[in-house]
């Protein structure tokens, strides 16, 4: 047997270095410089403007278009938390009835992609909406302005609140009950112990989830370019279209990113508090109910009128305009298209992301130092990278550096893998976080070598958190629209660009059977990760 | 001469905290059970990491089984060591059942057979197709224990084996695990921080502190004869008292103890004393004053105040009862000579 002669070898290889985490360095370097690809190359188109890049950084409309942004970010964040705060509340703490059944109602919303829910407001409260079309007998002319930012505000609020309520209702789940108890003992009531003992420590949850918000808002294409509020997201994606320089929506897309990453560096730094706040000793009651009394009614009636805003309505809409595609015309063998495109490309895409995410997963779980730490701050901070500008950087790129796969399926991947790879890392961190370093290293010390281990240990064990995060990605990328909208090949239609391109023409009966579809294909695994999140 | 399963010289590790190497050297013979002691971060955990081979050391050299594993020139990786380890947390494949955890190391046709000598072997015949979760701490010890049996390594490494089960499992643990081994004839090091533990389970003992060993020997020599003070109150509840060498003994405020230590006359010296060499019997006209009284069950404490403003402690049966503040005199009842050391202040 050649074992000795193995060992040898080995032995000296492992001498000089050693080759198995050579290998995942190398690996996850190149995961890092694809994710700053897009930026670095911002910064290049940009600088090559010379001395215009100021005149488009100070410029009044540029200082509108961060004024807008930020105003739009701000209320929504804070309309989300009069939102949430009470819903969390209220479905953790309290007796209302049938708690459960809000929890997953009020959770739900996250499903609908922004432009689905802009497009299902404006096709109702729009000029020539169904509203103006039901009222016009009586004598209605004019409803109150929808576009700009009361819709964009009403739109990306509803649909993203859910983001403080989860953070909200962890944070309260988590949170020491013994301390509300020693609150009352002391001679406050609950509604004064809610303010000064409940709350203060909520603090860090909700500054997690409001933080998430931000970024949704500031990342968000899709909402803020039908309700015609022109952010950022939607004075690039012009500029992008309209002009034949395009340095100016690079300058842009840098500011842009800057104030991304802005709000994530707050972010990091609220998330490590955070945990700080969690911890506490000794065993953990289960937290007093608290009795709603008189005040269940109004309770359930806030909650009922946020889920009939939020899901109920549009539902109903969606389905109506669906009824009515269908008796009117309707193209299916493209719906079909449309469908099969989104599955295989988020298919692709998923497996794609999945694999480039494991190295620098595994480094930043198992790998102290700085290098590492850097590796996963990289990766993070990709999170502040907006569809648009990872779109618009890619398009720079491929047609000046990389003709060949400019304008095919491969440029649209590439766009994927670096828009949601921070998502996969995140998931894959988790399941890898659970498995204990001793279980590798039984492995090694049993004759298996780094690559044998991690395939019959690590990958087995940690598979239901593979398998989520499959299925996270998949998600995501089929409800993405700027990058598939950009990047994708002339004539590839998936379901979101059906929805988009309806939704331009104003062809409200023609986006409902894409919107639903789409809906549908998230919604149900999303109600299952909620209902495992309960347990 | 007996074979040298394990030989460490020298080893380095440093680290910025607690768990650093320094200038280690151990030898373990061959198919011996050999008790590594000593207080959580003097290193035992980073010992086993390098002789394993997932940590590599800064210098030094280790050879297992004849074979060098660690050397300026030379670093053999974990799968082909042979050196086999029970993890604290037993460390089982959760995605795996008993059977396949056990036949994961080993290669051949006959895994089959092997997989059910070793199931023999630690008792668990009936257990092939449970999944880890399925089993109690003590079975998933006994899987944990025949998985890394099951190659024949040359060394066997467990590191604080018992410390996750309750203590009542743990001394019918512990009997089984020692009989197995012995059984096996395996070469093992067994990690602990409990004395007892390592009293009862060790042919030998090595007591390692900050990084290096400080002493090795059978269990009577390292309690009976500890080698340096803190082997002397880490193996035992030890008071050290000060005193004089004398040509007829070391002369204390109790009186004259017999040490083993060669001292020279005049030396100022600290001899260790434990509990239960010191009697006590209320005293009216003594100096020394008992303080408290410790229940432990079958045997009490007692804390008493020597004339010096010293304290010593004096471990007597439950039946005899002394009350707080009563004067006792004290009186040294060994019937064996007493380890001292060279007074440092």
């Amino acid at each position: 047997m050649n074992y000795l002669a193995t060992e040898r070898l080995a032995s000296k290889l492992f001498q000089r270095v050693n080759v198995w985490k050579l290998m995942i360095w190398c690996a996850s370097a190149l995961v890092a410089l694809m994710l700053m690809l897009p930026v670095v190359y911002l910064f290049v188109r940009a600088s090559e403007t010379g001395d215009a890049i100021w005149d488009i950084l100070f410029s009044l409309r540029t200082a509108r278009v961060l004024l807008r942004t930020v105003y739009l970010a701000t209320s929504v964040t804070l309309g989300s938390a009069l939102l949430a705060v009470p819903i969390a509340w209220l479905t953790v703490r309290s007796d209302l009835p049938m708690r459960r059944l809000w929890t997953i109602l009020t959770t739900l919303p996250l499903v609908v992609p922004s432009y689905v829910g802009a497009y299902l407001f404006i096709s109702v409260l729009g000029p020539r909406g169904i509203l103006q079309q039901w009222l016009e007998p009586l004598g209605v002319q004019t409803l109150p302005k929808l576009y700009g930012f009361p819709g964009a505000f009403v739109v990306l609020t509803l649909l993203s609140y859910p983001y403080i309520l989860t953070t909200t209702r962890a944070a309260l789940m988590r949170m020491n009950p013994a301390l509300e108890e020693a609150s009352r003992n002391l001679g406050n009531g609950p509604w004064s112990t809610f303010w000064r003992v409940t709350l203060p420590q909520l603090r860090p949850g909700l500054a997690a989830g409001g933080l998430l918000v931000a970024l949704y808002v500031l990342r968000d294409f899709g909402a803020v370019s039908f309700m015609r509020y022109s952010t950022f997201t939607r004075v690039i994606y012009i500029q992008y279209q309209s002009s034949f320089d395009r340095t100016g929506a690079a300058v842009l897309a840098l500011v842009l990113i800057l104030l991304t990453l802005f709000v994530l560096l707050i972010e990091i730094r609220t998330r490590g508090r955070a945990k700080y706040y969690g911890g506490h000793v000794g065993a953990v009651g289960n937290p007093m109910e608290i009795q709603l009394g008189h005040w269940r009614w109004p309770s359930l009636l806030f909650c009922a009128i946020v889920v009939i805003l939020a899901l109920v309505l549009p539902a109903s809409i969606l389905v109506y305009w669906f009824l009515r595609g269908i008796s009117v015309t309707m193209t299916f063998p493209s719906l079909w298209l449309s469908a099969w495109n989104s599955v295989v490309a988020s298919g692709l895409a998923s497996g794609l992301v999945l694999m480039a995410a494991v190295p620098v997963a595994w480094l930043s779980v198992r790998q102290k130092g700085r290098f590492a730490m850097l590796l996963e701050r990289i990766s993070y901070s990709a999170f502040a990278l907006p569809g648009i500008v990872v779109a618009l950087a890619l398009v720079f790129f491929g047609a000046n550096y990389a003709n060949p796969i400019y304008q095919t399926v491969y440029l649209l991947l590439f766009g994927y893998l670096i828009m949601f790879l921070p998502q996969a890392v995140g998931a894959l961190r988790t399941s890898f976080l659970q498995i204990s370093p001793s279980i590798e290293q039984a492995a090694r010390t049993l004759g298996k070598n780094p690559l044998n281990v991690f395939r019959t240990i690590t990958v087995p064990v940690s598979w239901p958190g593979i398998a989520a995060g499959f299925a996270l990605v998949f998600l995501t990328v089929m409800k993405e629209l700027p990058i598939t909208l950009i990047l994708g090949p002339l004539g590839f239609s998936t379901l979101a660009t059906s929805v988009w391109s309806a939704v331009e023409e104003a062809m409200f009966g023609a986006a409902a059977a894409p919107a639903l579809l789409l809906i549908l294909l998230s919604s149900v695994p999303m109600a299952l990760f909620a209902l495992r999140e309960e347990v | 001469m007996s074979e040298i399963a394990v030989r460490c010289e020298g080893l380095m590790k440093s680290f910025a905290e607690a768990g650093a190497l320094n200038g280690l050297s151990l030898d373990v013979v061959k198919g011996e059970i050999l008790a590594l002691i000593g207080p959580s971060g003097c290193g035992k955990t980073t010992l086993l990491r390098q002789i394993t081979g997932v940590s590599k050391p800064d210098a030094g050299s280790i050879e297992v089984g004849g074979r060098v594993m660690v050397s300026p020139e030379k670093f053999v990786p974990p799968e082909f060591r042979r050196v086999g380890m029970v993890f604290q947390n037993y460390a089982l494949f959760p995605h795996l059942n008993v059977a396949a955890n056990i036949a994961y190391g080993l290669h051949g046709a006959d895994r089959g057979d092997q997989v059910s000598a070793m199931l023999q072997l630690v008792g668990l015949s009936g257990y092939a197709d449970r999944m880890p979760n399925e089993l109690s701490g003590g079975e998933q010890q006994r899987v944990a224990l025949a998985r890394a049996m099951g190659p024949r390594p040359d060394v066997l490494l467990l590191d604080e084996p018992f410390s996750n089960l309750d203590s009542g499992q743990r001394v019918h643990v512990r009997n089984e695990v020692r009989a197995i081994l012995r059984m096996s004839g395996a070469t093992a090091i067994f990690v602990t921080h409990h004395q007892e533990e390592a009293l009862f389970m060790g042919d030998r003992i090595a007591v390692q502190h900050q990084g290096s060993i400080q002493q090795v020997g059978n269990p009577g020599d390292v309690f009976g004869n500890p080698a340096t003070r803190f082997v002397a109150t880490f193996m035992g509840e030890t008071d050290f008292l000060p005193g004089e060498v004398t040509t007829e003994g070391v002369q204390t405020e109790i009186g004259l103890l017999q040490s083993t230590h060669p001292v020279k006359v005049g030396d100022q010296v600290e001899v260790a004393v434990r509990a239960d060499d010191v009697r006590i019997a209320p005293d009216p006209t003594s100096g020394a004053i008992v303080l408290t009284r410790e229940y432990r069950g079958m045997v009490n404490v007692y804390r008493v105040r020597l004339p010096s403003g010293r304290f010593i402690h004096s471990l007597q049966r439950h039946t005899v009862r002394i009350a707080p503040a009563t004067p006792v005199r004290v009186l040294m009842d060994p019937g064996h000579e007493l380890a001292c050391f060279i007074n440092s202040n």
